[in-house]
């Protein structure tokens, strides 16, 4: 039983090097790839502009509960001025980086893996290798930047409509003063917080990005094997992500 | 392309472009190749052929460098592919030119940037001559009207032509087809296979053709080998393979289901299985 | 390359959104001055000065009888005077506050957030832009408070530096 469970270990020490590895060649064809800018063009499209519906919905409904329940619990000690503050350093530090980096993980990591998986499987990357392109510097790399460009960008985009749904429930429809809502928030916050989100974003956009990339890139060459790389993506995504955030947020404190 | 002149000077002096020599390789233990030789000759149509699961898409990543043979050797234009580094290894790769199964063809590139893609990447040529190559060996294949479609919507002949435009587009010494007869209607086959010879005829490009498809190889192959469990079972041209008396090369040949390849899976005793279904 | 121009269009204006949306979170955020409104709203200025402004802030909301009236755009130090000088920015349609009204700092609830009351004199001759309100009252500053409450109790029951006990003898 040692024994196995011995292997086992081993297997996972040796995968995690393999990906270790894979990120290093990722990082290094990121450099040829920045020479085919209408790639990276293209994929900051694919993962930023095509998400952004979704990143705009969530981020408004978001900021709307945040509202509601920031307001119901602040009524009980009389302290609703303090909304504004209150879902503005939720939505900058934890809720804008976290729930954009998942949605992106949803969306935008899922379609990443899915299109390098059905390359894989259809030989295309195989065919790049014998025309001698390297496939990491076509096609990974412009992938991994366009999934790292896109997310700051994504979350910004969050937070800012969160906020606009906040005060649209606060300030609008349960009566919380709007001067008092945002000079509250404006006084209480520091460019710190600010920075912490989108340090937190960055990394987030980087480590699912290559997620992603890498899920698809060693995807079996089978319909359903990309179909089994793609629910990896997101569940390793999602672990990721949260982990990651601790970490930050303990970092940052 | 002009560069390949002068490398293949020494090459140009030796009749053989490939050359396999004693090749073992396993895949987690099991083995694929065991002691394997297969000479391409410069010029010829050469012929690998062999039940399915032989490892003939395995030969192709050993002869394009993309994987290590365990033991023995592969050279290719005189060099052995295990001593090249990275950029030898690419640069080699561009004198040669690979027709995939199912065309590879890249999805969201249309059918002339498909073509185009090889030379875009390795050749800074004037937009004006990359728009007359391309047409150029898209009117040899055929589908110069097609330039403007999705590979989404060729049919598969359409698509593997496109693919062998796109394989000779840099002017290979070498092409190798992947299994290039599988799938095709009677009609695109029948156009595979003109295409194939005069690529060898008119171009004098030296061909490898990996394929299961007994009557299609004679027509077209001058010299053929069969493979069986891991090594050369029987070389030779077509006729000569025809008139062969090994057991294994005529039940291939002659497409029967009785010979050294067994009809039935391993099983238990036939009577005992059934027997013991109605007892149980 | 297909549809390259509407796609490269598309990437720039979903980077330019993102951008103005990072740019607003780091500037107007955390800084102090942020003009929210929708529309202005046509405002004349009037300015008050207080000993001691507590925790007022620019933007917070001028209130009469409880109805906004207008809002803080600036505060300052008077040097002439050695007092905050508070700017009230009062929505025109108000015009008709007297000259002797009453600038007070009160407090929303407990724990809120700080604003300007007015309450309104007698007289005739109305505020207008550029005038200054007299008759101001500072905030209450809640450790003083506490202090006053201390220091009086105590020497109501007579035991000094005894501090909070509520039964002087037991």
């Amino acid at each position: 039983m040692s024994n196995g469970s011995r292997e086992g270990a081993l297997e996972g020490v040796r995968k995690t090097g393999v990906t270790a590895l894979f990120f290093g060649r990722l990082l290094a064809a990121c450099v040829p790839a920045l020479a085919r800018p209408r790639l990276i063009v293209a994929q900051i499209f694919n993962a930023g502009a095509r998400s952004l519906i979704i990143i705009m919905l969530s981020g408004l409904f978001t900021g709307m509960v945040l509202g509601l329940q920031g307001y119901d619990l602040l009524h009980r000690f009389g302290a609703t001025s303090a909304l504004g503050t209150a879902a503005a350093l939720s939505l900058l530090k934890e809720l804008g980086p976290v729930l954009t980096a998942l949605l992106f993980a949803g969306r935008a990591g899922t379609a990443l893996t899915s299109e390098i998986g059905l390359m894989r499987a259809t030989d295309q990357l195989t065919a790049m290798e014998v025309m001698a392109v390297d496939p990491l510097s076509y096609v990974a790399a412009p992938r991994f930047l366009g999934g790292l460009i896109a997310m700051p960008l994504l979350t910004g985009v969050f937070i800012v409509i969160g906020l606009f749904g906040a005060q649209l429930v606060g300030v609008q429809m349960m009566g919380v003063d709007h001067g008092i809502f945002w000079s509250q928030m404006q006084s209480a916050i520091a460019l710190k917080d600010v920075t912490e989100g989108i340090v937190k974003s960055l990394v987030f956009g980087a480590v699912l990005s290559l997620i992603a990339v890498n899920e698809g890139y060693h995807a079996e060459p089978t319909a359903a094997g990309v179909g089994r790389a793609t629910t990896r993506t997101v569940v390793a995504s999602s672990v990721m992500t949260l982990l990651l955030d601790y970490v930050l947020t303990a970092a940052f404190l | 392309m002009a560069d390949s002149q002068s490398t293949s000077q020494s090459a140009a002096e030796s009749d053989t472009v490939i050359d396999v020599r004693d090749v073992h390789y396993s895949i987690d233990g099991r083995p694929i190749f065991a002691g394997l030789d297969i000479l391409v000759r410069r010029g010829l149509i050469t012929a690998v052929m062999g039940p399915s699961g032989t490892g003939k898409t395995t030969l192709l990543r050993l002869i394009t460098g993309q994987i290590d043979a365990d033991r023995g050797r592969v050279s290719v234009f005189g060099r052995e592919v295990a001593d090249m580094g990275r950029a030898e290894i690419y640069a080699t790769r561009r004198r040669m030119g690979m027709l995939f199964q199912n065309g590879a063809l890249l999805t969201d590139l249309d059918v002339f940037e498909n073509v185009a893609f090889p030379v875009r990447e390795h050749a800074n040529l004037p937009e004006p001559l990359v728009q007359k190559l391309v047409l150029t060996k898209l009117e040899a294949v055929g589908l110069r009207g097609a330039a403007q479609l999705m590979p989404a919507e060729l049919s598969g002949g359409m698509a593997r032509r496109v693919a062998l435009a796109r394989a000779i587009v840099m002017d290979p010494e070498v092409l190798i087809y992947d299994e290039p007869f599988v799938g095709l209607d009677p009609i695109s086959l029948g156009v595979i296979m003109r295409l194939i010879k005069e690529m060898n005829d008119v171009l004098g490009i030296t061909s490898v053709v990996v394929s299961h498809d007994v009557h299609e190889i004679a027509t077209i192959a001058d010299y053929s080998y069969l493979l069986s469990e891991g090594r050369v079972v029987d070389s030779g041209s077509p006729a000569e393979l025809a008139a062969s008396d090994s057991a294994t090369v005529r039940q291939f040949m002659t497409g029967s289901a009785e010979g050294p390849v067994p009809f039935h899976y391993p099983a238990a005793d036939y009577a005992t299985e059934l027997l013991g279904a109605e007892r149980g | 390359m297909r549809a390259n121009r509407s796609l490269e269009i598309g990437t720039g204006l979903f980077v330019l959104l993102g951008l103005a949306a990072l740019l607003f979170l780091t500037t107007q955020l955390p800084s102090s001055g942020l003009k929210f409104g929708f529309g202005k709203v046509p405002a004349y200025q009037v300015t008050a000065q207080f000993g001691n402004i507590g925790q007022l802030k620019v933007g917070a909301p001028i209130r009469m009888a409880g109805v906004r009236i207008g809002d803080v755009t600036k505060i300052g130090f008077n040097t002439d005077s050695d007092r905050a000088e508070v700017w009230l920015s009062i929505y025109k349609k108000f015009n008709q506050i007297p000259v002797d009204s009453f600038a007070s700092i009160d407090t929303e609830g407990l724990l809120g957030g700080q604003y300007v009351s007015i309450s309104p004199g007698g007289l005739e001759t109305y505020l207008k832009d550029g005038s200054q309100i007299q008759e101001t009252q500072s905030a209450l500053v809640l450790e003083n408070l506490i202090n006053k409450f201390f220091a009086n109790y105590s020497s109501k029951s007579g035991s000094v530096g005894q501090g909070g006990s509520k039964e002087p003898k037991k």
